[in-house]
Formats: structure tokens, C-alpha cells, sequence
């Protein structure tokens, strides 16, 4: 019986995301609920603001391709060892999306002074990239504790959304992570978390000692799905590997606008394939 | 008989070269060749050193997230790191980002990752690039990632320690904030280097052809080392080592 949390499908959890949102997801195959953004995509949604934490991918690139974000704050949009993300690479060459160009501890650093309540957070590095130049938003700072020691400062990141996927959600809403702590950061940070997960434990994860410390309190989180494979086609630590024969399907057609609008009426509105 | 070393397996041998004195040596996603070179260091090192392949679920022991890396770098607890670029200049500066204007590129390429952070705070970073042309080697990046030198005041313990291609192996001079040619690979003149290069460099006294490794080293190369790579490069160890 679950008690505090409704469990919620797919379709639902996206329609709670509206037009203009800032949403943040993790890298590629570390929790990705990659059918959350394809019921993202099916909503219409417009003018999504994403946080690649600290990097993002395929997700993303399905979300641009569609239009339906403006903004990417991230340090990387990549495919990984598949290569480039298409429609992330076609977008910023013909101006189509604001790219807010970043490095993966600034991600970081900008989440854990939103977890903390606090306004900014100081970084080293950075001073001399053409990321402070392209970043009107991070700035330089004397560090007020000693002499001569310039140090950079980034405000907080706080998103609306962080969206994640895991293998477990107990009845009360507690979301176990396994090492994936990032997501507790991400979480921690945003103002609502939704998640998809594999199943639901039936009991509470938190008075389980060697779960609990993996485990991320229902405090965080405004909704729920279960959803098999929802991961798919990244992997989930544990329970399936990436099916990178699907990435380079999505990479190939994905670069040409046809062939990229074919692949989303396939995996993304699922109209069954033309009959020849 | 021995079948001849390949360029890949110089240029493992090679890297490995470079870590000689590194405790805690760490590789990032892309970087198979570098990965495989800190995997031969631990096979060869008299003492124990600490290897972490953060390409891989198996071959590291963070546990608090991928952030814990750049936590660990900020510290000071990773010695050396492996950084690339689209284009790399004859200061050390390397671009991930695109070539043009940031805001309207002719080229785009997926960003800048951990380099603005890893490249001043890793004591000894090495560049590699494989592809060595005029295009990849450039007079001056088109936009900086990351500055291969720092203002004396801005807290730096890292930066370029060396430069690797397909072609040659070049040192960083910090000092005079510019590469100088250590040697050649095998087959390789200095004339087609030259050509090659988009930047001005200087050149080593004693230049030499890049040492080869032995046949023990080889042997370690294609086997305990090849074995590791193939849980996070499968692709990469099948085309170097075979099935």
C-alpha cells in the first residue's frame, strides 16, 4: 500500500512539466529516464530550459530536434564513444538554441550551492577560458580570506524539475540511488523530483540499514512511475547494459532531419512504420 | 616471431613513459590509448599506484558520484589526467568547443567537459591528439576551453606536461609557454612534422625516433592490459588486439 505517494504513469508525470521549465538529468547511463522525456516530447511541451548534469546526450538531443527546449546549460551534449549528438550539432550551428557552455565541477558546484539555500558558490579553474567570456553569469571574485588569489563564483543552479530513473521506489517514495549520488545532488537542488523506476519495494527501504544509506528520503520527490526498461536504450547500473546498437541506429538517423523525424514517429509518437 | 608494435601500442608505451612518477593516475571517457597506458603503469610499478578508468563501472572505487573526481582534483589527490582537443595551439590552450564564432560556429563540437577545471588543478596533464595536421595543431585555438598557462597570481598546481600524436611526442616548456619536439615515431621526418604543425615549436637538442617498448612490455600490453581495456573500450581492444 502506498501511503504519502500516488504512483502516477508516464504520461502523467510529463504533463506535471509546463511550457518554459528548467529540468535537469544526468549523464548518459546513470539513471536516465529516458521514456519520461519521450512522454515529454509526446506532451508538446515548448521552451524547456535542460541542465545536462554535468554532461547530457540522447535525451537531449531528442528534445532539440523536436524544438521543444531553447536553452542547454551543460558542459558536454555528446553521444559518447557513438559520437556527436546531431540535432544538438545542427541546432547550434544555425542558431536554433542558446547553449550556455559550462565544465563538468561548475554543474556540480552550482547544484550543491542550490541543495544549500545559498546564492553562489566559488569554484577554482575557469579564469582564462573562453567559458567566462561566453557565461555573463560567472564572475570573478578576490577571495575575501586572503590576498592576491583570484577565484571564480557561479550563481546557484535550481532547477524546477530534476527527472531521474532507478531500479527501486519503496511504498512511501523513498528512491534508492545506489552509488548514482549525483542524483541525491540533483534532487537535493530542484524544487520537485520526478522519477520513473523499474518497480516498487514493497516495505520501506529506510529501515533497512544497508539500503538506507543508499537511499534518498520522499522529501524530494512530487511524483512517481514505474516503468520497465525506462532507462531504454541506456543502461541501468545492475539490471541492464545500454543497447548501443539502438544509440547508433538513433545517431545515424538522426543525422538528417528526415531521417530524424522518422525516427521519432517510430520510438517517440510509436505510429506503427508505414506499410509499404 | 613477434608481430611488430603498432602505433597504438607505441603510443600506450609512450604515455606510460610519461607517468613515472605518479601515485593516482586517471583517465576520462574517450580516451582508450591513455587508459590502456595507466593500466601498463600499474602492471609495471614496483610500488602500489592507484588507477581509476572513469570510462568504466569496474576499473575505479568512487562512490560518491561523478563528482567526486573533480572533488578529489580540487584536493590535489589525482596526479595525473589526460586532456584533448579539437584544436590544440602552440600555448598549450585546447578547444572542445567549435571553430567561428561561439555564438554562431561554423564548427561545433560537444563541449568543453571537465577541462576549465582538471587542466590547472591536475599536477601532470597529457595531451593527446591522435591526428596531427594543420587543421588539429593550430597557430591559435578559436576558442579556449581551457589556457594552457595562467597568470602567476591565479591558483594553478597543473597544466600541459606533454603533447602526443600520431606523428610525435612533444614536451611543454612552462616557462616559455610553447611545445619542443622530443621525438619522432618511427618513420616520421622532421620536415613532415614541421608541415604538419600549425605552430611554431622548438626542438630538442638531442631529437630522437620514439623508444619502442621491449618484448616484455609488449607482451604486457597484449595481455593483462589488453584484457582490462575490453570492458570499457571493447570496440577499441578488438581493433588493436584482436578478438
Amino acid at each position: 500500500m502506498i501511503d504519502t505517494m500516488r504512483v502516477a504513469d508516464v504520461e502523467e508525470l510529463a504533463k506535471m512539466i509546463p511550457d518554459g521549465a528548467k529540468i535537469a538529468v544526468l549523464k548518459n547511463q546513470t539513471g536516465v529516464p529516458a521514456e519520461l522525456f519521450r512522454a515529454i516530447a509526446r506532451n508538446g511541451t515548448k521552451r524547456l530550459h535542460i541542465v545536462g548534469v554535468p554532461t547530457t546526450g540522447y535525451v537531449t538531443d531528442i528534445l532539440i530536434g523536436l524544438g521543444a527546449a531553447d536553452t542547454v546549460e551543460t558542459s558536454a551534449v555528446t553521444l559518447d564513444e557513438i559520437g556527436m549528438a546531431p540535432r544538438f550539432i545542427d541546432a547550434v550551428t544555425h542558431g536554433k538554441i542558446n547553449i550556455k557552455d559550462s565544465t563538468c565541477p561548475a554543474i556540480y558546484s552550482g547544484l550543491r550551492a542550490g541543495e544549500k539555500g545559498i546564492p553562489f558558490i566559488p569554484i577554482r579553474g575557469l579564469i582564462g577560458s573562453d567559458i567566462m567570456t561566453v557565461r555573463d553569469d560567472y564572475m570573478i571574485i578576490d577571495n575575501p580570506f586572503a590576498e592576491n588569489d583570484p577565484i571564480v563564483v557561479l550563481p546557484a543552479i535550481i532547477p524546477d524539475f530534476a527527472l531521474i530513473h532507478v531500479s527501486l521506489v519503496d511504498e512511501l517514495g523513498n528512491v534508492y540511488l545506489g552509488t548514482h549520488r549525483d542524483m541525491a545532488l540533483m534532487a537535493h537542488a530542484s524544487k520537485q523530483c520526478l522519477v520513473t523506476t523499474e518497480a516498487i519495494y514493497e516495505g520501506n527501504l529506510l529501515e533497512d540499514p544497508l539500503m538506507a544509506a543508499s537511499t534518498m528520503s520522499s522529501i524530494y520527490v512530487s511524483g512517481i512511475a514505474v516503468v520497465e526498461k525506462g532507462a531504454w536504450p541506456h543502461g541501468l547500473q545492475g539490471l541492464y547494459p545500454a543497447d548501443f546498437a539502438h544509440q547508433q541506429y538513433y545517431r545515424e538517423q538522426a543525422s538528417s532531419e528526415k531521417g530524424f523525424l522518422e525516427y521519432v514517429d517510430e520510438f517517440v509518437y510509436l505510429k506503427s512504420p508505414a506499410i509499404a | 616471431m613477434i608481430e611488430p608494435c603498432k602505433l597504438e601500442e607505441l603510443l600506450i608505451f609512450t604515455i606510460y613513459r610519461l607517468l613515472d612518477d605518479s601515485k593516482h593516475i586517471t583517465s576520462g571517457m574517450a580516451s582508450p590509448i591513455p587508459a590502456a597506458a595507466a593500466l601498463l603503469a600499474k602492471q609495471l610499478s614496483n610500488e602500489p599506484i592507484r588507477v581509476s578508468v572513469l570510462a568504466s563501472q569496474h576499473l575505479h572505487s568512487f562512490t560518491d558520484g561523478s563528482s567526486e573526481v573533480f572533488d578529489l582534483a580540487a584536493q590535489g589527490r589525482i596526479d595525473a589526467f589526460f586532456l584533448s582537443g579539437g584544436q590544440i595551439d602552440g600555448s598549450g590552450n585546447i578547444n572542445l568547443v567549435g571553430i567561428g564564432d561561439h555564438a554562431n560556429p561554423k564548427v561545433r563540437w560537444s563541449g568543453s567537459f571537465g577541462s576549465a577545471f582538471l587542466y590547472y588543478l591536475v599536477p601532470k596533464v597529457i595531451l593527446f591528439r591522435f591526428e596531427h595536421t594543420p587543421r588539429t595543431l593550430v597557430e591559435k585555438v578559436d576558442f579556449i576551453s581551457a589556457p594552457g598557462s595562467s597568470a602567476p597570481h591565479v591558483y594553478r598546481r597543473g597544466g600541459p606536461h606533454a603533447l602526443l600524436t600520431n606523428r610525435c611526442l612533444f614536451s611543454f616548456d612552462k616557462k616559455r609557454e610553447r611545445f619542443c619536439l622530443l621525438s619522432l615515431h618511427q618513420g616520421e621526418d622532421l620536415e613532415t612534422v614541421k608541415d604538419q604543425t600549425g605552430f611554431e615549436f622548438d626542438i630538442s637538442a638531442d631529437l630522437r625516433e620514439t623508444p619502442q617498448p621491449d618484448a616484455a612490455t609488449l607482451a604486457l600490453i597484449r595481455g593483462e592490459v589488453a584484457t582490462l581495456l575490453r570492458d570499457p573500450y571493447p570496440t577499441f581492444a578488438e581493433t588493436v588486439f584482436g578478438p
